[in-house]
């Protein structure tokens, strides 16, 4: 349950000894009960008043990591229902599902392939990250075959204690997730968890049983898990990542108060399908979502989802400053500035793409805004793009004429710009990215 | 005791909207998207397909030419074929009208229209090019053309409303009101439509869909915060059904149009459009959407099959769908 300021104020010391940064306790309180605080910058709190307000801070769905390196996926961590509450934070893991029945070679093969479904955009390398290991007696073998042939994290699949023992073995120091904990298995489970220091996913039979395996891993020793409420179609495993959520966010309740894993693959074998299932759940709240395969048709959009939907609203996404080259431009190529907002760059450096006009691209750091919003909040100014252009962006190296593009909705700042920029042609382009093709085909540089 | 989800209560509801001659009921819906352990949903998301007025020729995505061939640049028989491939309406687009491509005026655009009213029977939306002027020359002539139709017609922006609103009103047909991904700036365009005199269930919300990839994730959440506003705040100026113009946002981007061999590690070039396709479908019906205009024929069974699924619960029958090859990588 989580406490309100004046709650917490009770258990500091009020001393308001400001050690923590914060003028006064009261202060504190407040910044801890919205979260922008941590207690332990409060070096006085007592011990029990700790215990007290460590448990109530504790956030409300636990977040877990699963898997190692590039490719480990936190699970959980979340706190609102609607991503323009505040933000997501930890995006849906993507995993394909691999039965140890396969042979080595097979496998090694198939995890090659998958290691290259990786896509740079907006600065970031999209991928899926994991990988689940399903079967019996070839668990340890066939997870060691995927660690050993690419970089994915994994998952295991099997309700053979022994060989669920044996992978995680195997997988020292790689944190695979295991499982499934059901109401058979969950003690056998968790002393395999506990003694390879590894999360748990646990399979219920319904929502009910959620409350009751999380309970008994708990108190066998396993608090970090990871929960498939063991929905098997579509519009259930929608349900119950939304009364996931709710439970634990609304209602508080403790016992649901974990990440989620999705099997699409067990839905329905149509790959096509699973794609419809996944972005749903994907938009909906899964920690994890598991497919039968992967292929760039399939991984491909539900990692442009993922990217769109666990974007921080708050904090737009940005393209890095710089100079971009578009259909090979030469030393007398046209040059165009706009801003760093993603979308801006997107939408112009598509459209100059299409019209095949060899250009030069200037991308210049406007703190995420779009033209509009930049030019009004004074981040696209006249002398500061001039500076930009002449000095920092480096493209007076690359050119032999002296003519740059601005965008037509920050037609205001030429003036300034031509101030900034002796000797140079400030030419307005379109307003809307749409016309530019018919724009650069009638330009010429001067 | 037995678990519980956690429900919400709710005042308003989104308006029940009959489109066409046909009265193709969009909207009513009283809870958040799919949530119908707290409300009902009387009607599903309906889905469309956008034809154009002219053949689009070379630029045209080719898993799109492909699935239309031999109906392409007639505007009734690709309408016909739309309705085979089993969309609920059909989306004219008065592609040729645009002043960069073919600049053609009233009297085209009501020839398109009168070849697709022709061609089928079910609700017709008659869109322009998003040109303030332009769209203003051809929809203001369709609608009074095709007077008691009950056509859709849009995009009706805070430009130009009074002209095509005013003619919209006039002559019986619906209004699609797109403003810049804002829930404000829509609020205030239906304001000025209401203030017109277009009834409230004559209006669709358009909040101007970006791609997947593209800024989509604007556009959910103005989307989700339109519904709350609908149904949580009950504010009726907001409870029009909200339309979404994915397809043509898909098609249009580069990756869409890489050929498979052109870039392996993207998977089959029709596949990859269709999936991208159709995970936009479904993240905006997730958002509330109650009509997706689509472009790829295989998207709309896929989707529509998703939204049986979704709805009505079950298991999923695998028969039929598409089947999606694994596409080697060197």
């Amino acid at each position: 349950m989580a406490l309100t300021g004046i709650q917490i104020f009770k258990l500091l010391p009020g001393t308001n000894c400001k050690k923590c940064g914060s003028p006064t306790c009261l202060a504190f309180a407040m910044n801890l009960a919205s979260g922008k605080a941590e207690l332990d910058a409060c070096s006085d709190v007592s011990p029990e008043s700790r215990e007290k307000l460590s448990a109530a801070s504790a956030p409300p769905i636990r977040p877990v990591v699963v898997g190692y390196g590039d490719t480990a996926v936190k699970v959980g961590g979340e706190t609102v229902q609607y991503r323009h509450e505040k933000t997501f934070f930890n995006p849906t893991g993507i995993a394909a599902l691999i039965e140890d029945s396969r042979d080595d070679a097979d496998i090694a093969a198939t995890v090659k392939r998958f290691q290259k479904y990786q896509y740079l955009r907006v600065g970031l390398n999209l991928r899926p990250e994991l990988v689940v290991v399903k079967g019996g007696p070839r668990l340890a073998a066939a997870a060691k075959a995927v660690v050993d042939n690419s970089d994915l994290s994994v998952i295991l699949y099997s309700e053979d204690i022994a060989a669920l023992k044996a992978a995680a073995e195997a997988l020292a120091g790689k944190n695979p997730l295991i499982g499934p904990a059901t109401a058979a298995n969950y003690k056998d489970v968790a002393a395999v968890a506990v003694a390879a220091k590894v999360p748990v996913w646990l399979k219920a039979k319904d929502m009910d049983e959620v409350a009751v395996l999380t309970k008994g891993l708990n108190e066998a020793g396993v608090k970090d898990l990871v929960v498939d409420t063991g929905a098997r179609t579509p519009k259930k495993a929608f349900e119950d990542s939304v009364a996931m959520r709710r439970a634990a966010l609304v209602g508080q309740n403790r016992d649901y108060g974990y990440g989620t894993i999705a099997f699409p693959a067990e839905i329905t074998k149509n790959l096509a399908m699973q794609v419809a299932v996944a972005a749903n759940l994907i938009a909906k709240y899964a920690g994890i979502v598991v497919l039968s395969d992967f292929d760039g048709a399939v991984v491909f959009p539900l990692l442009l989802q993922r990217l769109n939907i666990f974007t921080d609203p708050q904090r737009p996404m940005t393209q890095t400053e710089g100079i971009y080259p578009i259909n090979e431009p030469n030393d007398s190529s046209p040059v165009l500035v706009t801003t760093n907002f993603s979308l801006t760059y997107f939408i112009v450096s598509g459209e100059v793409e299409a019209s095949r006009v060899p250009c030069w691209l200037l991308i210049k750091d406007s703190e995420g805004l779009s033209v509009l919003t930049a030019w009004a909040a004074g981040k696209f100014s006249g002398d500061d793009v001039g500076q930009f252009v002449l000095k920092r962006s480096g493209i007076v190296d690359k050119i032999k004429h002296k003519s740059v593009i601005i965008p037509g909705y920050a037609a205001a700042i030429s003036g300034d710009m031509e101030e900034e920029l002796p000797g140079w042609k400030v030419a307005i382009g379109p307003r809307e990215a749409a016309h530019l093709t018919k724009f650069l085909k009638e330009f010429t540089v001067s | 005791m037995a678990f519980q989800i956690n429900t919400v209560k709710y005042s308003g509801k989104i308006n029940v909207t009959p489109v066409g001659a046909q009265k193709i009921n969009l909207g009513g819906q009283t809870a958040f998207p799919f949530y119908d352990f707290e409300g009902t949903f009387p009607n599903k998301p309906k889905l469309a397909i956008q034809i154009w007025d002219m053949d689009p020729g070379e630029g045209f995505s080719v898993p799109l030419a492909k699935a239309f061939e031999g109906v392409l640049g007639d505007p009734g028989a690709w309408a016909k074929k739309a309705v085979e491939y089993g969309a609920d309406i059909v989306c004219l687009t008065l592609k040729s009208s645009d002043p960069n491509d073919q600049n053609t005026g009233a009297a085209e655009a009501i020839a398109a229209t009168q070849k697709v009213l022709d061609a089928v029977d079910v609700p017709v939306i008659v869109f322009g090019v998003d040109n303030k002027d332009k769209d203003v020359e051809t929809l203001s002539a369709v609608c009074e053309k095709f007077a008691g139709k009950n056509l859709i017609v849009g995009p009706v922006t805070d430009k130009n409303y009074k002209q095509i609103g005013a003619q919209a009103l006039a002559y019986g047909h619906a209004v699609i009101a797109r403003s810049p991904i804002d829930v404000n700036l829509a609020k205030q365009l239906n304001i000025l439509l209401m203030d017109l005199g277009t009834k409230p269930e004559n209006i669709l919300i358009d909040p101007n869909t970006g791609g997947l990839g593209y800024g989509m994730e604007y556009c959910y959440s103005v989307m989700e915060r339109l519904q709350a506003a609908a149904l949580l705040q009950a504010d009726d100026k907001l409870q029009q059904p909200i339309i979404n113009m994915l397809g043509e946002e898909i098609w249009k981007t580069k990756e869409a149009n890489q050929p498979t061999a052109a870039v392996p590690t993207l998977g089959d070039q029709t596949c990859r459009g269709v999936l991208m396709e159709v995970t936009e479908a479904v993240s905006l019906m997730a958002a509330g959407t109650s009509l997706l205009v689509l472009s790829h024929p295989a998207s709309l069974k896929l989707v529509r099959e998703y939204i049986d699924l979704w709805t009505d619960g079950g298991p999923v029958k695998d028969d039929g769908l598409p089947e999606v090859p694994i596409t080697p990588i060197n």
